[in-house]
């Protein structure tokens, strides 16, 4: 899901990421790229429009946190916006009143409609409703026939009629809710092209017979452009309550996600994503940004460096590392305020890449960071600023005192030289290669 | 009766309306090429989902000719953009009806859920069926509850026999079922229909692969046409459809499908550009004889006049 979108950005913030500085020109020819990425997606051309101007607007001239690279900066603004775009937050199905409660699961052809009411009933039922499926769908050859295939797949009861008035279905489906204490009916209703005016307006008897709860708008998630105009006649007619997204398992773009909620300004509910009956999702607009821009969870890094990082310090800190006059006692500063962060392990799992290089066999734990400390507290304060005049001696002193070896002494020196000369190349904007897999 | 141009160009309406109203609107009072135009432009193709490549080539095109004729004629340039994208139609697509030959022609029909593979099935059955040729349809599709009946229903409407197995799991042996009747009845066309699948599923994709051999061992070169079904409303995704499919089995040909709902016909455009891959139908209805041999002349037209 939406890898295509999620390479096509990466590509694009790869550029911006590692700057030292951004220029309105660095983000105005980024945001270019990254509408082109939204529209190859098939967002709606004017949300992806609205959408770049919104970026921009807060991209620019925005102070630039000194802990993180500025390129950071724009992908919290990216993900800020995206969730914005997304719904901000999770929306729950809302089932008030007395039982039987009505859901009326409404769309175009061949969008998903009665798979994804089975798989709602199921949910429900795992959640202690006692749910009936009713088959008002009576156009569509089979369509009944595939309700009861699958409401018999997952063992729920569905209710269907020998004859096809639809009006009657409901209310019989309604009584027999009742008789039969069902307390939530959902509705598989017919789905036509949306141009049909009959069709609408039969749906909107419908729904005037039986004051749905929730109206929940069916979308495929591989619709094209066109997946706007649909939503905005169904919204028309019928004025849904929340959108589904199915077939979200195979390579769709997500365009269509993208651009419904903010069209239609209703809510996603949920996401269908295979084929198994439990393969429903609830919607997660900031889980589902983290999916687009492939950055694991960076938000809540970035937001815990803002917490934690102070902010004059970081400043001092820059200016040391510009006129090279990064100190192991700076050094150990730093190892300080990421330890404050947050347990390491933890803040690992929330770079991109990371949870991957874990699984493959990188052990990270916090003792590390200790026996470094451990070895700086153990210099003299001398020996901090200018590390060279470490000698054969005062390693074995260094070492004795921090209970740690020669070898480990060695490694730190190595380490930190290392390290100096690599910011070094960045104050000379030679640092081109990045960590793979590191978007920082 | 309506002529087939006819149904054509009212399934077209919506997509004459929006992309060639609107082209109109945008050329109409205004006298130079300049940034703003190319940005109206820009959203009319992209909104007809004629993808990003296409539309940038379209407008690089609009603007070398532009600079080319120098003095600006509007008028001429709206010209250059209708004939660039008639002819990013005609690329490629040549329009053929399955042959008569000796055995029955066999025709698989393939594509994601969804996507009208069942209806087109239909349709095409009825197709044949007026004109005059013996038709079987196998259901091979045992994955989608109630798949059979929908398909059944349209072998009725249509009038032709069916071949189904209920109690088969394997779709591959109804197919070899079917290819087996196909022969000892004598017909003229075998129609394979296959489970729906998204084209990222690798073990699905096997199958049809399965199905397709499994049609070879009994007629020869059978199938002899495999049909891809796309969704018209599908944005760029149906690309990748088309793609992955034709890496499984040899796509001959396009379905259309839906082409009667909102602004449509880029994808076409998008497919013509990228695939050698014709479009031979599109389904322009939800009646029986709504299923069109796609000519990108007439389309083109359809759309322009």
């Amino acid at each position: 899901m939406f890898e295509q979108l999620s390479e096509n950005l990466e590509n694009v913030l790869k550029k911006l990421r590692g700057r030292g500085k951004l220029t309105e020109k660095n983000v105005s020819d980024g945001l270019r790229e990254v509408r082109r990425a939204l529209l190859e997606a098939d967002v709606n051309y004017k949300v992806a429009k609205e959408f770049i101007a919104s970026v921009k607007e807060k991209a620019i001239g925005q102070e630039v946190l000194k802990s993180i690279t500025p390129g950071q900066q724009i992908v919290k603004v990216l993900h800020d916006e995206l969730v914005d775009l997304l719904g901000l937050e999770r929306s729950e199905l809302e089932l008030k009143g007395s039982p039987p409660h009505v859901i009326m699961v409404v769309g175009l052809q061949g969008s998903g409609k009665t798979t994804f009411v089975t798989k709602l009933g199921k949910q429900l039922r795992d959640k202690g409703r006692s749910p009936l499926l009713v088959g008002a769908d009576v156009y569509r050859p089979a369509a009944k026939d595939q309700l009861k295939t699958n409401g018999s797949k997952v063992d729920l009861p569905v209710f269907v009629t020998e004859h096809n008035r639809v009006l009657d279905i409901c209310a019989e489906a309604k009584q027999t809710a009742r008789k039969n204490h069902y307390d939530v009916l959902i509705l598989d209703t017919a789905g036509r092209l949306h141009i049909d005016e009959e069709m609408m307006d039969e749906l909107s008897d419908v729904k005037q017979q039986m004051q749905p709860d929730e109206i929940l708008f069916v979308a495929d998630g591989m619709t094209g452009q066109d997946a706007v105009n649909a939503a905005s006649e169904f919204l028309g007619y019928l004025d849904f309550t929340g959108v589904v997204l199915t077939k979200m398992d195979g390579d769709a773009r997500g365009g269509a996600a993208l651009s419904i909620r903010s069209v239609t300004g209703r809510p996603i509910k949920y996401m269908s994503v295979g084929e198994s009956m439990d393969s429903l999702e609830p919607f997660y607009p900031d889980r589902l940004a983290n999916r687009i821009l492939g950055m694991g969870d960076v938000v809540s890094l970035v937001e815990k460096a803002q917490e934690t990082i102070d902010e004059e310090s970081a400043k001092k800190l820059n200016k040391k590392i510009q006129r090279n006059e990064f100190t192991l006692a700076d050094f150990k500063e730093q190892l300080q305020q990421i330890k404050n962060m947050g347990p390491l392990d933890q803040l690992m799992d929330m770079i991109p890449g990371m949870g991957k290089m874990k699984r493959q066999g990188l052990s990270v734990d916090g003792s590390e960071f200790d026996k470094i400390e451990a070895i700086i507290n153990s210099m003299t304060k001398e020996e901090r600023n200018k590390p060279g005049i470490i000698n054969g001696s005062r390693r074995r002193r260094i070492a004795r005192g921090s209970g740690t070896s020669v070898g480990d002494i060695n490694q730190l020196l190595k380490q930190f030289q290392q390290m100096k000369k690599m910011m070094q190349q960045m104050n000379k904007g030679k640092m081109k290669h990045q960590i793979p897999g590191l978007p920082i | 009766m309506r002529s087939a141009f006819q149904k054509l160009k009212s399934g077209l309406k919506k997509t004459h309306e929006s992309v060639v109203g609107r082209i109109a609107d945008v050329f109409s009072g205004r006298t130079k090429l300049d940034d703003e135009l190319l940005e109206d432009l820009e959203e009319i193709l992209i909104e007809s989902d004629l993808g990003v490549d296409a539309t940038m080539q379209l407008l690089d095109d609009l603007r070398d000719r532009a600079s080319e004729i120098g003095e600006v004629d509007i008028g001429a340039l709206q010209e250059v953009l209708q004939n660039e994208i008639k002819q990013l139609l005609s690329n490629g697509s040549h329009a053929v009806q399955p042959e008569s030959q000796d055995g029955p022609q066999v025709i698989m029909v393939v594509g994601v859920n969804g996507s009208g593979k069942t209806t087109s099935i239909g349709k095409l059955a009825h197709q044949f069926k007026s004109k005059g040729k013996s038709v079987l349809i196998a259901a091979a599709d045992t994955f989608r509850a109630a798949a059979m009946e929908q398909l059944e229903n349209w072998a009725d409407r249509a009038n032709v026999d069916i071949i189904v197995n209920r109690k088969a799991k394997d779709p591959a042996s109804v197919a070899y079922d079917a290819a087996a009747a196909a022969i000892s009845r004598d017909v003229d066309v075998l129609i394979v229909d296959t489970a729906g699948r998204l084209h990222t599923q690798g073990n699905l994709m096997d199958e049809l692969q399965k199905i397709h051999r499994v049609l070879g061992k009994q007629i020869e070169n059978a199938p002899h046409e495999v049909l891809l079904v796309l969704d018209a409303t599908t944005g760029q995704n149906a690309i990748m459809q088309a793609r992955h499919f034709q890496k499984v089995v040899e796509i001959d040909g396009i379905i259309l499908a839906k082409l009667d709902g909102t602004a449509k016909g880029g994808v076409v455009v998008a497919i013509n550009r990228e695939l050698d891959m014709p479009v031979k139908y599109i389904g322009v209805g939800e009646g029986i004889d709504d299923l069109q041999l796609f000519d990108p002349e007439q389309f083109a037209e359809a759309l322009f006049y």
